[in-house]
């Protein structure tokens, strides 16, 4: 095979890879931030609270790691659904939502990571899956199983809660909370409840992309920073509440990223990715698969 | 006068018998007294540089712990004043000020790393005090301040002196390498050492063919790697901090990797946890590194301040081994102490003066400084893990795993070759 054309596949497939990750982390935002409004931007806190755990739990017992994030999402969702109910008592109930409420998850996720600090210490902690140092080969193209796992795990995640959001009563009260809510009450749903609901799910996404972080990379308290920009991004170029489109531009993100840094250098990999997300804004400002206004 | 009974007559019997028996030495190391003195600084304590900050503090209270109950310093307990920057340079200055006015400390030394150095440097020159910093990159090159004195093997003249050690390593292969990459990250301190490699490399006639920074986002490395194969160099040179060495070398693993030679200031490795985590990954791996357990770079204390350091680390749960913070941070203190007690008193400019015209012996061995405040000898080291087998911490412990390859003086091993990431 011609080398460049080597060099391109392999910088697709690695991309959409990574993409897979980046599906995981932003599932979650998708729900909180696309459907219920809530600008949780401790969303990737709470990925790395969850990878850090699984790291610990993994150290415990052994167990693959992406199994651990699974069993942690119940505690995960309790979680949220606390957080919810705090967050809606002090700041959506008065209207506060906007700044006020802003602020909250930016204290939120200061306590996450500060408690990190104070509970398990500053280094980085690690996971290591049986199938982590395995590559499978396709020709020339490379399939690392650490980043492979993850995705596929990612994508069946989603995959359920779409199937979830709309197939089931709760999941369409979900979807219906983010356009009219007062339309539930006629209908003698509580939005408040569902809200809840939602948003605990969003928090046990968070615990699952958490454990598939972990196998990617080691992780510390702070590892959630340099995800904060690129998760918004795929949400609002995915078209903020749809999941679906947030997959399809966790995608494309990961591949402008990967495809950008093997042929141009990776110093050009976040200003093209944003790049992008500023051109899909400018020709469909409702994003991938939002509805216009 | 009140009469002494026969019970208070032994007691001071015993008491003059004891005091007659205690030797000299200890009599003269009584408990210091008077008030402490004080010495102030930032320290990491959390956020990204706090995986090094925390063992810096560790190694300045042992040293502290050791000061005080030999009779302080100048008879004078010492007391460490130090606040969290939280590896942040905007909190540092607020900091420094505190410590200076408000706090009233004595004697000041940096925090851990280039970027906390800097920002503390114009109050620290404000108030014309001498300042030892830990780990700091040619942090005075811009202020030239006659008091600022940088522990830190890397000298004065980086880009001529910071990758001689891996080139001399790598010229020295038969055959020659003839091409090389450079990998680093968008960061002060490797961009100098990427500038480092590049001087050399001209001066070689090494080709170089591929030379790119990478942004301190970067998730995925593959594409890093796989491109750096592509252009197919002999030898690899890179700079990277903790979370991208762990990416760069588990990218190389998968993707089969075959260099002559590979390394740089990949700082990684130098924490306990990554050492474990990549294990075998980081066989023939030539890491720059300030510290490697080798029976050849032994100096008096080294073995003693690991052998005090690693009980308390487990405890604190911080570094385990403490091969690369520690030492250095230790060192910072002993030249502060050595310093003051040459001078015989708080005198910034004494001290300053001293330290610009005496050596200092160190648990990192001896060292002097010249006019900018850096080493006078450059000592990077470069190191190649060897023989290293599944992920326990004992083989780490050992000689003959972290061999020295650079400087010659302190050389315990010979180059082992290609890299090939554990394969």
């Amino acid at each position: 095979m011609d080398p460049d054309l080597a060099l391109l596949l392999n910088g697709i497939v690695s991309g959409l890879l990574l993409g897979g990750l980046y599906a995981a982390a932003a599932a979650g935002l998708s729900v909180s931030f696309g459907m219920l409004d809530v600008v949780n931007i401790a969303h990737p806190a709470f990925m790395v609270l969850g990878a850090l755990l699984v790291a610990l739990l993994w150290a415990a017992t052994g167990l693959d790691p992406l199994l651990l994030s699974v069993l942690l999402t119940p505690a995960f969702w309790a979680l949220g659904a606390a957080i919810y109910v705090v967050y809606h008592h002090f700041f959506e109930r008065r209207g506060d939502e906007a700044i006020q409420g802003l602020a909250f998850f930016f204290g939120v996720m200061f306590i996450i990571e500060v408690g990190l600090v104070l509970a398990i210490g500053p280094e980085q902690h690690f996971a290591d899956a049986a199938y982590a140092s395995t590559t499978w080969r396709l020709g020339e193209i490379d399939l690392p199983l650490r980043m492979l796992v993850p995705a596929l795990v990612s994508f069946a995640a989603i995959g359920a809660l779409v199937l979830f959001l709309r197939r089931t009563f709760t999941g369409r009260a979900i979807a219906a909370v983010a356009q009219d809510r007062e339309a539930l009450r006629l209908l003698a749903i509580d939005p408040v409840r569902i809200k809840r609901l939602a948003f605990g799910i969003s928090i046990a996404t968070a615990a699952l992309a958490g454990g598939a972080l972990v196998v990617v990379q080691p992780v510390d308290a702070w590892s959630g920073h340099v995800f904060i920009g690129r998760i918004f991004a795929v949400v609002i170029m995915g078209g903020l509440s749809s999941l679906g489109g947030c997959v399809l531009a966790a995608l494309a993100f990961g591949v402008v990223e990967n495809v950008t840094a093997t042929f141009y250098g990776p110093s050009w990999s976040p200003a093209v990715a944003f790049g992008c997300l500023l051109l899909v804004l400018a020709v469909r400002p409702q994003g991938f698969f939002g509805r216009a206004a | 006068m009140q009469s002494l009974s026969r019970r208070d007559l032994g007691r001071a019997a015993l008491a003059a018998t004891a005091a007659a028996t205690v030797p000299a030495t200890a009599r003269a190391q009584a408990a210091p007294s008077g008030p402490p003195i004080r010495i102030g600084y930032s320290m990491s304590l959390s956020g990204g540089l706090a995986g090094n900050g925390r063992p810096a503090l560790l190694a300045h209270r042992i040293w502290a712990e050791e000061v005080n109950s030999k009779g302080g310093l100048l008879g004078r307990p010492v007391e460490l004043v130090n606040y969290d920057d939280q590896s942040t340079g905007a909190q540092v200055p607020g900091i420094y000020t505190k410590l200076i006015d408000v706090d009233k400390v004595d004697l000041v030394i940096s925090g851990y790393a280039t970027a906390i150095i800097a920002p503390a440097m114009p109050i620290v020159m404000q108030r014309n005090m001498a300042f030892v910093s830990l780990f700091g990159t040619g942090v005075n090159n811009d202020f030239k301040y006659d008091r600022y004195f940088s522990i830190n093997p890397t000298g004065s003249q980086v880009k001529e002196t910071f990758a001689k050690g891996f080139m001399d390593i790598a010229m020295a292969m038969d055959p020659k390498p003839r091409s090389i990459a450079l990998v680093n990250l968008d960061s002060d301190f490797h961009q100098r050492t990427a500038e480092s490699a590049r001087f050399l490399a001209r001066q070689h006639g090494l080709r170089v063919v591929y030379d790119r920074a990478y942004p301190p986002s970067t998730v995925d490395f593959a594409p890093i790697i796989r491109a750096v194969q592509a252009a197919r160099p002999d030898i690899v040179f890179v700079g990277s901090y903790p979370p991208d060495t762990a990416g760069l070398l588990r990218a190389a693993s998968e993707l089969r990797v075959n260099f002559q030679m590979m390394g740089g200031p990949m700082i990684g490795p130098h924490i306990t946890a990554q050492k474990l985590q990549l294990g075998p990954i980081l066989n023939n791996l030539v890491v720059w590194d300030v510290y490697a357990p080798e029976p050849t770079l032994q100096f008096p204390g080294t073995q003693a301040l690991i052998e005090r350091y690693q009980p308390l680390a487990a405890k604190e749960g911080t570094d385990a081994l403490g091969h690369y913070v520690p030492p250095l941070a230790y060192a910072q203190m002993q030249v502060l102490e050595q310093a003051v007690r040459r001078v015989g008193r708080i005198d910034q400019a004494a001290l300053a003066a001293d330290m610009h015209a005496n050596g200092f012996d160190t648990v990192i061995g001896p060292l002097r400084f010249d006019a900018l405040g850096e080493w006078t000898e450059e000592r990077n080291l470069y190191t190649q893990y060897q023989g290293v087998q599944g992920n326990g911490i004992d083989q780490f412990r050992k000689a003959g795993t972290q061999v020295i390859l650079y400087p010659q003086r302190y050389k315990s091993g010979d180059l082992r070759k290609p890299y090939t990431a554990g394969a």
